[in-house]
């Protein structure tokens, strides 16, 4: 059984229709990237598996591991071991990171029936992890996103999601906005997470990324489709000779 | 909120009623309009007796005590005779500029001849509150362009107002030439009232300017002017107000607008002249996605008190509004801004912005800011920052090093404190007229 | 107020009506006749075997009273309230004159145990984790005077303080036992001719918590004063007064609650605090007075006037406040900065939901010389409540230097409520600086998107999106109220989210 597929999915935001009938499969271990423009529906993709409010689900199925993800809520869906790098990681004043690393990762454990982890034993694995990503322990102590640079924010997200231990990463441009040595460290951090047993959606625009994180299968989306799927060699074809061609094949 | 006791009213409230209550009476065969119109301002003079002049307890006049500030109300200006007009004609020609069409009024009734009428082009139509209110035919527009809110001074107005213009542009005409309506005092020690009406078509542009004035040897007059504007759908309006009363003139203005979807407002009102000024705006932002900026300076010295009081209701989605204020107060005046942002349940995605800055340049001078908000909308992002305080000490020393003098650094420090405030107007020429305003109030101080 | 260490958890899932400390305590109780008079305000004096000096203090007051009519220019509403309708005194029936605490009713001992407030004189330990960087929490130890009703039932560590000069008792004691200190500085603040709750108060209160510092005294432990409302239809009107003499230091808490009741009940108390020179009073509340039921109905009117003066040069007078219960709050903590160089702050988060009503803030009168202040208010209002921030902040001619900071911020949870913000700036001189800002938003649904799909559910979302909201003020509590403050909050959201 794949980890996820999506089936002739339909999705309007305001009555309008973003996704004209998406179909993915991802099998474990695999890592698929989704290339194409803006505007193609990749973004609106990895909110509708993560369950984000304001998008109308009109046709498709989600199911991951067999079951239908679009029953349930968003954070029963996280807790299943589903994780989104967000494009734009929001600032919350007042809340340090390392306090909500702990609450979110406690309440996904509550969720699956788990004890929750003691204090210094959370700790421990935050400092351990984010040490590994070169974060610095002050960063932990800030409110979340708060004052960080672009890169810091990427890198922040890869600390959660090496925390959490997620099934189904989704990783919405994690590129953008990076120098060449945070692109290394934030592909790093991924890179060690790869294993049989976790799959990976790698949203972006660029095929620099793929040069460190090498994919699977990689998809062309264009107008709300999937219009192409092939292995690496796709995405270096895209960059050069660009996503025109596929614009008249969705 | 007062922290000492209760004192007893400043005033003899019963003493300042008896005295208004005659000017009324002796005013009325002059009052225009009969019928309908005479129970209206029966009704608004009835209203208006029942509270008085506004004092300190009534929370919008917390700042300014009419009581204490006017005493009570004087009595009816004459109509002005020739030799008053000719005075008139001599402050109209001081402050009228190019290429705006003169619409003037004095002491509360419109002076035709000087007025250029004539000069108004296509779609734009000029009348009189006296004509609108004594032909019968018109009965619903004199209910409009006498509308009247709680406000005591406004019901005061309603039931007192001579004369005023009442201005109507045509949906989508584009107005070139800027209305000026020019508001001049020759009476001393008498009270005029006026009314205008202002409304903009659809998508109409038009600018509106209006300025407060005195003919030589006017003193201690009142001035009471209302305006009620409403601003059509995706028109777009600038609007401007400049008030240089005499020294010892009381000038209350109050301005009640409404703006249509996807309008433009743009406010902008100065006060530099006066013993006693107020200018209350009561602006509703009634359609979606309408857009407000309001602007205001008050350059106070002596024992001048002027107080803005703008309350900005946003009664539809999708509206924005600024307001941004500065107050320069000198000497032992007294400058007060009460700036209100109301955002009601309807009002999803406001966003609304008030500033309000005030510089103290004496240890008499006084700054009292009120920002508030009023939140009913959850989906909003509303704010509101207030300061007070004197000049930068280091700043002046910075530019006493570099050879200017004590004077010369305030006054350029002055200018950019008023800076941002002038930046915001949106004509070019009424934003050089306001720095030449505030240029002149700066050579003054010297 | 160390109150109960019950978890969230253990009181989750409920609602506003589900008010944790609405139980009542059957006891006896003596009262005065219902209603007002001059008689009422002598046998109320007469029962705390009072000086002359005092009832004639009292009755002046009463006097005053009469002659005045309830404020309107607050943003609440309620129906009139019935003067003659309420008791104005109501003790727990002394069974015999009291040796120790051992022989206080049981039942009220129980009822203190409940609201985890322990009278007995043992070390409190928190017993909860310390925030990082928080100050060591080991064997603190906090002093109670707890008030049931109109009278103050029990007082701890009295031998301990008084070892380091520090009086701490009830009032209705301290009249008796320090009538000099109690005529001196009582109605100095808050003077028997102040605002229509104060008159009231001044003429009826029955007790209170008392507190002298002597001069470079830094007292030893906190001080607090735990009140709990019982009695059907009783006002309950306390007094407190703080004097914290040359170089010395004190940190006060306060917490209340009430049982569940149908009716509205009356709270008009009086603090009034006096800092000499050099010396700091810290005054931290966590008012959680019964907010009402779910459709509005009953719920405690609190009329408060607290105020502090900074007499002395260089004296601090610091408010915090979460604000949680009441169905009417109506109070302004506030700073007069009479001393050169004397400060004034205030912290404050105020929430409301339910139906609840706030109207609260400060002011700060700057009359000395570079004095200054800052004021930090967290309002969120949810469910159909009504909250306003009302501050004032204004500085004299002879207020040279003035300085003041505020911040203010609210936070709308849902489209039924509405939040307000009324200051008042009044600046007299021009070397003054004063800066206000203020700020009114809803919580980002992408911000609550995020945490949601890190697992949290969406109240776990809200709550930690508030907690950060409020932290600021939050981290000027006590620790012990901190924690207790933060579980409050949680509370008083609980089915505002979504």
């Amino acid at each position: 059984m794949p980890l996820l597929e999506v089936r002739n999915l339909h999705v309007c935001v305001e009555g309008r229709e973003i996704l004209h009938g998406l179909d993915l499969t991802v099998n474990a271990g695999e890592v698929h990237a989704i290339m194409g423009p803006n505007g193609s529906g990749k973004s609106t993709l990895s909110h509708v598996i993560t369950g984000k409010p304001g998008y109308q689900i009109t046709a498709g199925r989600i199911l991951f591991k067999g079951e239908d993800l679009l029953a349930l809520g968003p954070d029963q869906r996280a807790a299943k071991g589903i994780f989104l790098a967000f494009q734009y990681p929001v600032e919350i004043p007042g809340v340090t990171t390392m306090n909500f690393l702990r609450t979110a990762l406690n309440a996904q454990r509550r969720a699956r029936g788990q004890s929750g982890y003691s204090t210094p034993h959370f700790l421990k694995r935050a400092r351990t992890v984010a040490k590994q990503l070169n974060i610095p322990q002050s960063m932990l102590k800030r409110g979340v996103n708060v004052g960080f640079s672009g890169g810091e924010k990427k890198r922040n997200e890869i600390l959660q999601m090496a925390l959490f231990e997620p099934v189904l990463c989704i990783l919405d441009e994690i590129d953008s906005g990076l120098d060449i040595d945070a692109l290394r460290i934030v592909a790093e951090g991924i890179n060690a997470m790869r294993s049989p047993s976790r799959s990976m959606i790698v949203i972006t625009h660029y095929q620099r990324l793929l040069n460190y994180v090498v994919p699977d299968v990689v998809h062309v989306m264009s107008k709300g489709r999937v219009v192409k799927s092939g292995d690496k060699q796709l995405a270096l074809e895209l960059e050069a000779s660009g996503y025109a061609q596929f614009e008249d094949a969705a | 909120m007062d922290l000492v006791l209760a004192k007893a009213m400043p005033e003899d409230k019963a003493n300042a009623e008896r005295a208004v209550g005659n000017v009324f009476a002796a005013a009325h065969g002059r009052l225009p309009g009969a019928g309908r119109i005479a129970d209206i301002r029966a009704r608004a003079f009835e209203a208006y007796e029942r509270v008085g002049l506004p004092h300190r307890r009534v929370e919008e006049w917390k700042y300014t005590d009419l009581r204490v500030l006017m005493r009570d109300v004087l009595p009816l200006a004459q109509q002005p005779d020739a030799p008053a007009l000719r005075r008139a004609q001599a402050a109209v020609e001081q402050s009228a500029f190019e290429p705006a069409i003169k619409l003037v009024l004095v002491d509360g009734m419109f002076a035709s001849d000087l007025s250029d009428v004539a000069r108004l082009g296509k779609g734009v139509d000029v009348g009189t509150l006296r004509e609108v209110l004594e032909t019968s035919t018109s009965d619903a527009m004199a209910g409009l362009v006498l509308s009247t809110t709680a406000d005591a001074m406004i019901s005061l107005n309603t039931a007192m107002a001579t004369d005023g213009v009442v201005m109507t542009i045509a949906e989508g005409r584009v107005l070139r030439r800027p209305l000026h309506v020019i508001h001049v005092a020759t009476a001393s020690s008498a009270s005029h009232f006026t009314r205008s009406y202002l409304h903009l078509g659809d998508g109409a542009h038009a600018t509106v300017v209006e300025s407060f004035v005195s003919a030589e040897t006017a003193c201690g007059y009142q001035a009471n002017n209302v305006t009620i504007a409403l601003v059509g759908d995706q028109a777009s309006l600038s609007h401007l107000r400049v008030k240089a009363d005499a020294a010892d003139a009381v000038n209350i203005s109050s301005e009640i607008i409404a703006v249509g979807a996807k309008a433009k407002l743009n406010l902008f009102n100065m006060i530099h002249s006066g013993a006693v000024s107020r200018y209350q705006g009561f602006v509703t932002l009634a359609g979606k996605g309408a857009e407000l900026a309001v602007n205001g300076v008050n350059l106070l010295r002596e024992t001048q008190h002027a107080d803005t009081t703008l309350v900005v209701d946003h009664a539809a989605p999708n509206c924005v509004s600024r307001q941004n204020f500065r107050a320069v107060v000198d000497g032992a005046g007294r400058s007060v801004f009460q700036g209100r942002i109301i955002a009601r349940p309807e009002a999803q995605k406001t966003d609304g912005k008030l500033t309000m800055r005030a510089l103290l340049l004496s240890d008499q001078a006084e700054a009292d800011n009120k920002p508030e908000l009023e939140i009913f909308a959850d989906d909003v992002n509303c704010g509101h920052g207030a300061t007070s305080g004197g000049l930068d000490e280091s700043l002046l020393f910075y530019f006493g090093s570099r050879g200017l003098s004590e004077n010369d650094a305030q006054a350029l420090l002055i200018q950019a404190f008023l800076g941002e405030a002038i930046e915001g107007v949106a004509n070019e020429n009424l934003r050089d007229f306001a720095t030449a305003q505030t240029e002149r109030w700066l050579k003054a101080r010297r | 107020m160390v109150a109960a260490r019950e978890t969230v958890e253990r009181v989750a899932r409920i609602g506003v009506d589900q008010y944790r400390y609405g139980f009542e305590t059957l006891i006896e109780s003596d009262k005065a006749p219902k209603g007002l008079s001059e008689d009422t305000v002598r046998f109320i004096s007469a029962k705390k075997s009072e000086p002359s000096w005092m009832l004639e203090w009292r009755l002046q007051a009463y006097r005053c009273w009469l002659t005045m009519t309830e404020p309107t220019w607050a943003r609440v509403h309620y129906p009139n309230i019935d003067y003659q309708g309420i008791y104005y005194y109501a003790a727990p029936k002394p069974k015999k004159q009291l040796a120790s605490i051992d022989e206080i009713d049981p039942e009220i001992l129980k009822t203190y145990e409940k609201l985890g407030i322990p009278l007995r004189e043992v070390a409190i330990l928190e017993g909860v984790e310390p925030p990082p960087g928080g100050p060591p929490s080991a064997n603190r130890k906090i002093a109670i005077d707890a008030v049931f009703d109109s009278v103050s039932v029990a007082t701890t560590f009295k031998a301990e303080l008084k070892k380091a000069g520090v009086i701490f008792m009830p009032i209705s004691e301290a009249i008796r036992e320090h009538p000099e200190l109690v005529q001196k500085y009582l109605g100095t603040v808050v003077p028997i001719s102040d605002n229509f709750f104060a008159r009231l108060n001044s003429a009826v209160f029955s007790d209170g918590s008392f507190v002298y510092v002597p001069p470079g005294v830094r007292c030893p432990m906190e001080l607090s004063t735990y009140f709990r409302i019982n009695e059907r239809n009783t006002g309950q009107f306390e007094r407190t007064l703080i004097i914290a003499d040359k170089g010395s230091h004190v940190s006060y808490l306060e917490g209340c609650t009430a049982p569940r009741r149908d009716e509205n009940q009356l709270h008009a108390a009086v603090v009034e605090l006096v800092a000499l020179d050099d010396a700091e009073i810290k005054y931290s509340t966590v008012q959680n007075w019964y907010p009402g039921n779910s459709e509005g109905k009953g719920g405690i009117y609190n009329f408060v006037t607290k105020r502090g003066d900074c007499r002395g040069k260089h004296s601090k007078i610091s408010w915090t406040q979460v604000e949680t219960g009441s169905a009417i709050t109506w109070k302004y903590p506030s700073c007069i900065l009479r001393g050169d160089n004397s400060s004034g702050e205030f912290y404050s988060i105020a929430i409301s939901n339910g139906f609840q009503q706030v109207d609260s803030g400060t002011k700060m009168f700057h009359l000395g010389k570079n004095t200054s202040s800052r004021i930090i208010s967290k309002g969120i209002a949810a469910g159909k409540s009504r909250n306003t921030y009302r501050g004032l902040v204004s500085a004299n001619r002879n207020a040279a230097g003035a300085r003041n900071h505020t911040t203010c911020d609210s936070l709308l949870i849902g489209d039924k409520c509405g939040a307000h913000t009324v200051p008042y700036v009044e600046a007299k001189n021009s070397s003054v600086t004063f800066e206000h800002e203020a700020t009114t938003s809803k919580i980002s649904e992408d911000v609550l998107f995020y945490c949601i799909q890190r697992g949290m559910s969406q109240e776990e979302a809200v709550s930690l999106v508030v907690n950060g909201f409020i932290k600021e003020v939050l981290q000027k509590l006590p620790m012990e109220f901190a924690v207790e403050a933060q579980k409050l909050i949680s509370i008083s959201l609980e089915g505002s989210a979504g």
